[in-house]
């Protein structure tokens, strides 16, 4: 017996020292790699409709792909090309530890735990979201803590156990927790009606409504948000060249907003006077030397998908199926948390 | 030994080539184990099993001991672990149970019986065991009525889609197990005597007085303590039920489809351990004018056991492995609590090395005892 303990612990140190042994150990390699082998290769979560998702043709669209796609043309130029691998939650982190991907542009929260000790670093936020819960309308709830001794179904490799658990002790409310491991699972058993509640982050409860649940009108999202979870770009923590590089780019998406640079402007704007807008475009300084790039970074990342609002709009705006407000993602000007460091 | 003789001798070589693939092996092993912790180090990645007594933080839908979000690590790991046992072991005797059935229906000569059997199986065995468990899964949360609308089957049964909700007794657990222990004690000893008897006297071992005296003090107690305690109650709330005992429909899908789907390989291995006695021997019970039944448990059994045990033994490993199919379905055992200890955590290597360690030895100990066994039936067999 215990040998076969230690060949089962060998095989599983075994695997996991073959996946960190092809991972670039050096700074500033991963830039290096991404122009040798011409694409960007990003995790991406599936099946998140407006954030990451397939269409019927294989190709990706969503908020967090189009960020992925502005990194891309930032670093390769003109000849920009980016490969996504869908992963798991269960996979994210390993997938980006060992190497296989360059950065995940998932929907993984971004926490103390994962930034401080799995060995990576969060660029940044894309999206702020929060976990709320899905009800349906039929049950009246005011709000979450109706829920008292509910059923609630959720799904694993998120941190939605652990803010549900938290939240209900902190109200001195009790629950049964229906656990399950993909999303699309606990989605089905809520809506077969095994749980009076279905909870996840808002964003993907927005895009369950829309596009699974078999009447959007007869289900409400409740009010209440009961965690923080911003979602943004996560990278190697030792490469922090690369790291720079994919946090500035969100920079100028935001910058590019609030300065009004617009994908159709963009080419008009580099006559601008505005210093700030000649130093983002690269007409004047050397910004995008400074980081290991050409002038026409951040151009050239604006000009593939437009800048933060389009993103935001084209994805998972009011005018889309997940009918979402900007509220916390609006720009700092406008009361939201869209805050762009200044590019000089 | 001749070390003279070098590498001619072939005692000197098997000995030096063994030891050479053993220093290889090793070596490797040590290799990869200081890569690991190489990366892990120069990826700052926290390492050991220290986070194991810290708070879990979250909670479990289903626990037969204390457990809430402010328990360690570590106990809910051991709440994983006899939701899973619990699912293997209820799972074994049953598929046998229904195995033993079908596998004797599929020898029948009743023309209605034997197809039936011989469908069953192939249907069963021939679609995929997590097709099968979500199958299950949507029927009982399909069909089960809601919460608000459960029946009464009984005063204080109910079934709803959150499960069969039951009254249970608040205290006397303990109660119960010894006298379940005591009764057991004294069935064994009433085997003991009787075959004493029996080869004194040839009186034959009765099957009645070895179940009244197993069981008999176990009822006993329960009657005794529903009598004199009160029951808990499920009571009706505004979501279902509240107090009372839940068999889940997680469990119970779990436990239908991997029953259903083992029960379909036994009736296979047991149909083969009996075609596998020579039919003369049937011929000869039924010469010296043994009934049917004689037949079977004296001499067909003990000759079919023999074949059918080692097989059978790896039909119980794999369903005590494919409980871990549970997570798909939203039963808590110890695999999906591992894969959110993982996710909270991010000590995935630790995890996965606890996880496998703990299902090779309940797999081992499940070995163990069906070798034991085997060796029971083999030389019972030899007599």
């Amino acid at each position: 017996m215990n040998n076969l303990l230690n060949n089962g612990l060998a095989a599983a140190m075994l695997l996991a020292a073959a996946a960190g042994a092809s991972a670039p150990a050096q700074a500033g390699a991963t830039i290096d790699a991404i122009r040798q082998r011409g694409e960007v290769v990003c995790g991406v979560s599936t099946g998140i409709g407006g954030f990451s998702i397939a269409d019927s043709s294989g190709q990706w669209t969503g908020l967090t792909t189009d960020f992925c796609r502005a990194v891309s043309a930032a670093v390769l130029g003109d000849a920009a090309k980016e490969k996504f691998v869908p992963l798991s939650p269960q996979q994210r982190f390993t997938a980006l530890q060992s190497g296989e991907v360059d950065m995940l542009t998932t929907v993984a929260t971004w926490t103390l735990t994962r930034d401080a000790s799995l060995g990576l670093l969060y660029a940044g936020v894309y999206f702020y979201d929060g976990q709320g819960f899905l009800v349906p309308k039929s049950l009246d709830l005011k709000g979450a803590l109706d829920l008292d001794g509910a059923s609630i179904c959720t799904a694993t490799g998120t941190t939605s156990e652990l803010n549900l658990a938290d939240y209900f002790r902190a109200n001195g409310k009790k629950f049964t927790p229906v656990v399950f491991e993909s999303q699309n699972e606990a989605r089905a058993a809520f809506f077969s009606g095994r749980c009076q509640a279905f909870s996840a982050d808002m964003s993907y409860l927005s895009s369950v409504r829309a596009s699974d649940a078999p009447n959007p009108d007869e289900w409400v999202i409740l009010p209440e948000m009961i965690s923080k979870e911003p979602l943004g770009p996560v990278v190697g923590r030792n490469d922090l060249e690369w790291y720079t590089v994919a946090k500035w780019t969100l920079m100028a998406l935001i910058e590019a907003e609030e300065k009004g640079i617009t994908q159709a402007n963009v080419d008009q704007m580099k006559d601008s006077q505005d210093p700030t807008i000649q130093r983002l475009l690269g007409t004047s300084g050397d910004m995008g030397e400074k980081l290991g790039l050409d002038a026409g970074w951040a151009y050239r990342a604006i000009k593939r998908g437009g800048n933060y609002g389009e993103i935001f709009e084209r994805n998972v705006g009011p005018k889309t199926p997940l009918r979402m407000e900007r509220n916390a993602n609006a720009l700092w000007t406008q009361g939201g948390q869209m805050y762009a460091l200044p590019v000089r | 030994m001749r070390l003279a003789g070098g590498w001619s001798d072939p005692a000197f070589r098997a000995v030096a080539t063994q030891a050479m693939v053993l220093a290889l092996v090793a070596g490797i092993i040590a290799f990869l184990a200081i890569n690991l912790i190489g990366n892990l180090e120069e990826r700052s990645i926290r390492t050991g099993f220290g986070f194991l007594w810290q708070a879990s933080g979250f909670e479990i839908g289903q626990s037969f001991i204390a457990y809430s979000a402010s328990s360690t690590f570590a106990k809910a790991l051991l709440v994983g672990l006899l939701n899973t046992l619990v699912v293997a072991i209820l799972g074994i005797v049953l598929s046998t149970i229904v195995g033993t059935i079908v596998g004797v229906a599929s020898l029948s000569r009743n023309p209605l019986v034997k197809p039936l059997a011989t469908t069953y199986v192939e249907l069963v065995r021939n679609v995929p065991l997590l097709l099968q468990l979500y199958v299950w899964y949507a029927v009982l949360t399909q069909m089960l009525p809601a919460a608000s609308a459960a029946p009464q089957l009984l005063p204080g049964l109910y079934l709803a889609k959150s499960g069969l909700h039951f009254p249970i007794l608040h205290s006397g657990a303990g109660l119960v197990f010894g006298a379940l222990i005591a009764g057991a004690a004294a069935a064994l000893a009433y085997v003991a005597w009787s075959r004493r008897r029996a080869d004194l006297t040839g009186a034959p071992a009765l099957l009645w007085p070895r179940a009244v005296l197993l069981l008999g003090p176990a009822i006993a107690a329960l009657l005794f303590l529903a009598a004199s305690t009160p029951f808990d109650v499920p009571e009706p709330t505004r979501f279902g039920f509240s107090g009372g005992g839940l068999v889940t429909p997680e469990l119970t899908a779990l436990l239908i489809g991997l029953s259903l789907y083992n029960s379909a390989f036994i009736a296979e291995i047991l149909r083969a351990g009996i075609m596998s006695v020579s039919r003369s021997q049937s011929e000869a019970a039924a010469s010296l004018g043994l009934s049917r039944a004689h037949t079977l448990r004296l001499v067909i059994m003990p000759q079919a056991l023999k074949v059918a045990v080692p097989p059978l033994a790896s039909q119980y490993l794999n369903l005590a492995k494919n409980t871990s199919l549970a997570i798909a379905i939203g039963y808590p055992d110890l695999m999906s609590i591992g894969n959110t200890i993982i996710n909270q955590t991010g000590q995935a290597i630790e995890v996965i090395a606890i996880l496998m360690a703990v299902y090779l030895t309940m797999s081992l100990s499940i070995s163990a005892f069906m070798n034991w066994y085997n060796a029971r039936v083999a030389l019972v067999g030899m007599k």
